[in-house]
């Protein structure tokens, strides 16, 4: 379990784990949970459209995340961001539904990207993703004050001089920088509920942000943790053991809240 | 073009189009009007783990986007998709730990059958595949869900608009929010047979939001969404059609490609229009 | 005394509705200006035009530096947000500012004295989604205020808060209006919390204001002149009531 290509899947796994804890503290802070969802769907197309013409996955991914994001963000920039979200998800799920017509894909190879693979991973997504987690962790320690603050008021932001348009716009490609970091592993479907489960769960517990963010992390690396290992030894899908766990911890942290109440 | 109508598949999806597209039409503007895309979206989703039940038990998917998507509807209200905040939270929970369950479904599918399209007929959709006896079937289902928007119409829409002025008036509110949750699992199961699951949030959004855009009028809104997703789910069956031999695959583009991009097309159109008009 | 902002003729306009009117009057240091008027007179764009969002079509806006404390109408503040009121004034400091910003002894002392003077050491460390409309004022004011800007903009403080809880938050501000030799401008729709410390009034009706000592601006005749229609204003056991129409009788 823990030699040869699973050192990969390790690896990755941990390094997903921090980052979407981190950024899922903000994710829930700012009631984002759609477009957390809608920004991995999305880059799907973009993973089917790099196996089209013979690239890594990954490549897409990095390509149609930040396009999905930002098209979030400009066009449901005045109003309406759950209809335009829904609109362009759909979209560029078409798109993929398209590239996937024309390859000669197998369905094994479309339902990895959809619900994880952890026996995916090469080497040079493995140091890929590691760069990538690090930009987006240096870019939440550089935007946190700033977007902690428009999450809680725009209007006071505003008077600060904050431009919430633009701190939301650098928001979104941040969940576009953990989606191409994660999506590999653990599915374009299921990525979104580890950036929601540990941080919605942590949140319940913990009253500081810094707080939350660490207990977000060490949730999420316990979850991704015991879903790679359940995952080998079973050989059930890894998007399996993320979503339901994910959901367990919810509960857990809402009786838990409950009982001290 | 020549065969076009003496196609059987062809005749079926253009039938099941229409249902699809009328019923989505008039439930897709509440559900804009309502703020619930996101719940529409996840409904959606979720519907994979009917279809994908459904291959495994061999039974007809549509049975199983239904029966799943009424259940689903009913967690989702209970755990707290009538508040406003919080609710996206609610939402995500409940579809992650469906979707979780799909994947395993699915994987179930891939390795007990030899054939390998479970997981693409169930996201994706594959309209011409539909078999004439379930035309009947979603007829049915259809005219049941506009039927069930007609009777709840005024209550509902006076609890879209202000649930304490609804519930004011006497207005079961709660249970007008559970009764439409509910039927908009049974819209999205319909136009989870035509476009897949997780493309048919389109049908059911797209149209309603670009009709709401044109007019303010409730029943005009349902009317005219009706129109545009029936125009684009034909116009998607005959363009599906006709590409048989475009390339670069020479097989058939899929019609969720073009209903979806025929959607959103007009979205941005109409959007483009009306920004400019003011 | 020094001015620390002034409006002089400004008028501000959305499509064809004039929204401001030749508005002028200014807010000095130590001063507590009560900003009056219904619902949809204009106050929230008086406020967007002192906090810079918003340029006048005509007319001028003089600053004594750019800085200003705002406590803005409402926010909403999820109750299992992992924010404590402690957060939430630090963010005063530099909240705006991107960086990275280590934790050090001299921001949380500033953080702890401000609390301490708004009244809100106790729940210092509470989540702000689970404090009362009153708790959330206290440190709303404490975030506006940690900066130390010298104007104070609070936009309709009072309007979802008890009547003792607004009494309180009224005498907090000012307080720290003489205290501090803080400049204050409040909006509220009903003047009378604010009669009591008030140093100033700024009447707004229809996009038009008179500025002065209540007891300037706060008269039948000066009134009339603003809504252009018969206002009254009476007092009814220390509690002033403006009612319109020609039917009203004073004896």
């Amino acid at each position: 379990m823990f030699s040869g290509i699973m050192t990969n899947a390790w690896a990755v796994g941990t390094i997903v784990a921090v980052v979407a804890g981190v950024v899922g503290v903000f994710v829930v802070l700012r009631s984002a949970a759609f477009v957390v969802h809608g920004v991995p769907l999305s880059s799907f197309a973009g993973a089917a459209g790099a196996s089209l013409i013979g690239v890594s996955s990954v490549v897409g991914l990095a390509v149609f995340a930040p396009v999905a994001a930002l098209s979030i963000g400009w066009f449901g920039r005045r109003r309406r961001r759950d209809v335009v979200t829904a609109l362009v998800v759909a979209t560029m799920l078409g798109l993929g539904a398209l590239f996937l017509s024309w390859s000669n894909e197998y369905a094994a190879q479309i339902y990895a990207l959809l619900f994880g693979d952890v026996l995916g991973v090469t080497d040079a997504e493995l140091w890929l993703s590691a760069g990538l987690a690090g930009a987006a962790l240096l870019a939440v320690a550089v935007m946190y004050r700033p977007l902690l603050l428009t999450s809680v008021s725009a209007e006071a932001a505003a008077a600060r001089g904050i431009r919430s348009g633009l701190v939301d716009m650098l928001f979104l490609v941040l969940v576009a920088l953990v989606t191409t970091t994660a999506v590999p592993v653990v599915g374009a479907l299921l990525m979104f509920t580890l950036m929601v489960g540990p941080p919605a769960a942590a949140r319940a517990v913990v009253r500081s942000p810094i707080g939350a963010m660490a207990l977000s992390v060490a949730i999420a690396l316990v979850t991704l943790w015991a879903s790679i290992a359940a995952s080998y030894v079973t050989n059930w899908p890894i998007g399996f053991y993320v979503g339901t766990i994910g959901a367990a911890w919810v509960l857990a942290a809402r009786a838990w809240s409950a009982l001290r109440r | 073009m020549t065969g076009f109508f003496q196609s059987d598949p062809v005749r079926v999806a253009l039938a099941a189009g229409a249902v699809t597209a009328v019923v989505s039409g008039v439930v897709g503007v509440f559900v804009v009007i309502r703020g619930q895309s996101f719940a529409g979206h996840a409904l959606g989703d979720l519907g994979t783990l009917g279809g994908s039940g459904a291959f495994l038990a061999n039974v007809n998917p549509l049975w199983g986007f239904v029966g799943v998507g009424a259940v689903v509807a009913g967690a989702m209200e209970l755990f707290g998709v009538q508040r406003r905040r919080g609710r996206d939270v609610a939402t995500g929970v409940v579809l992650g730990a469906a979707l979780g369950l799909s994947a395993l479904l699915l994987y179930f599918d891939t390795t007990t059958s030899t054939t390998t399209g479970a997981t693409i007929t169930v996201l994706f959709g594959s309209l011409f595949a539909a078999s004439p006896q379930a035309v009947p079937e979603m007829a049915g289902l259809g005219a049941a869900g506009v039927l069930g928007v007609v009777v709840v119409f005024r209550p509902l829409l006076l609890s879209s608009v202000s649930p304490d002025l609804a519930s004011a008036r006497g207005v079961p509110v709660r249970a007008v929010a559970l009764g439409f949750l509910v039927l908009v699992g049974v819209t999205v199961s319909l136009t989870s047979m035509v476009v897949g699951t997780i493309l048919s949030p389109a049908l059911l959004i797209g149209p309603a939001a670009t009709a709401l855009r044109l007019t303010r009028r409730p029943g005009a809104a349902m009317a005219g969404a009706a129109v545009i997703g029936l125009i684009a789910t034909w116009a998607g069956i005959v363009l599906s059609y006709a590409s048989d031999h475009w390339p670069p695959a020479h097989r058939g583009w899929p019609i969720s490609f073009f209903v979806v991009a025929i959607v959103f097309v007009t979205y941005l159109g109409v959007e483009l229009v009306a920004r400019r008009a003011r | 005394m020094s001015t620390v902002v002034r409006l002089e003729d400004v008028d501000v306009s959305f499509g064809t509705r004039r929204v401001l009117d030749g508005v002028s009057f200014s807010v000095e240091r130590a001063e507590f200006v009560g900003l009056i008027g219904a619902n949809g007179a204009g106050k929230t764009t008086i406020f967007r035009v002192v906090l810079g969002l918003l340029s006048p079509d005509r007319g001028s806006v003089a600053h004594l530096g750019r800085h200003v404390g705002y406590v803005p109408q409402k926010v909403v503040i999820e109750p299992d947000a992992p924010l404590r009121a402690r957060d939430l004034v630090a963010l005063g400091i530099d909240g705006e500012r991107f960086g990275v910003r280590m934790p050090s002894r001299a921001r949380r002392a500033r953080v702890d004295e401000m609390l301490e003077s708004v009244g809100a050491a106790e729940f210092a460390d509470a989540r702000v989604g689970t404090l009362s409309g009153g708790e959330q004022q206290r440190v709303l004011i404490a975030h506006a205020l940690v900066g130390n800007p010298p104007l104070l903009v609070m936009d309709e403080p009072l309007a979802n808060l008890d009547i003792k809880s607004g009494h309180e938050i009224v005498e907090l501000v000012a307080r720290l209006t003489k205290e501090r030799g803080l400049a204050v401008l409040l909006s509220a729709h009903d003047m009378n919390a604010l009669l009591p410390h008030m140093d100033r009034v700024v009447y707004l009706a229809e996009g038009r204001a008179v500025s002065g000592t209540t007891g300037e601006v706060v008269r039948s005749d000066v009134l009339s002149e603003l809504y252009r229609y018969p206002v009254r204003v009476l007092d009814v056991d220390g509690t002033v009531v403006v009612v319109g129409g020609h039917d009203v009788q004073v004896r």
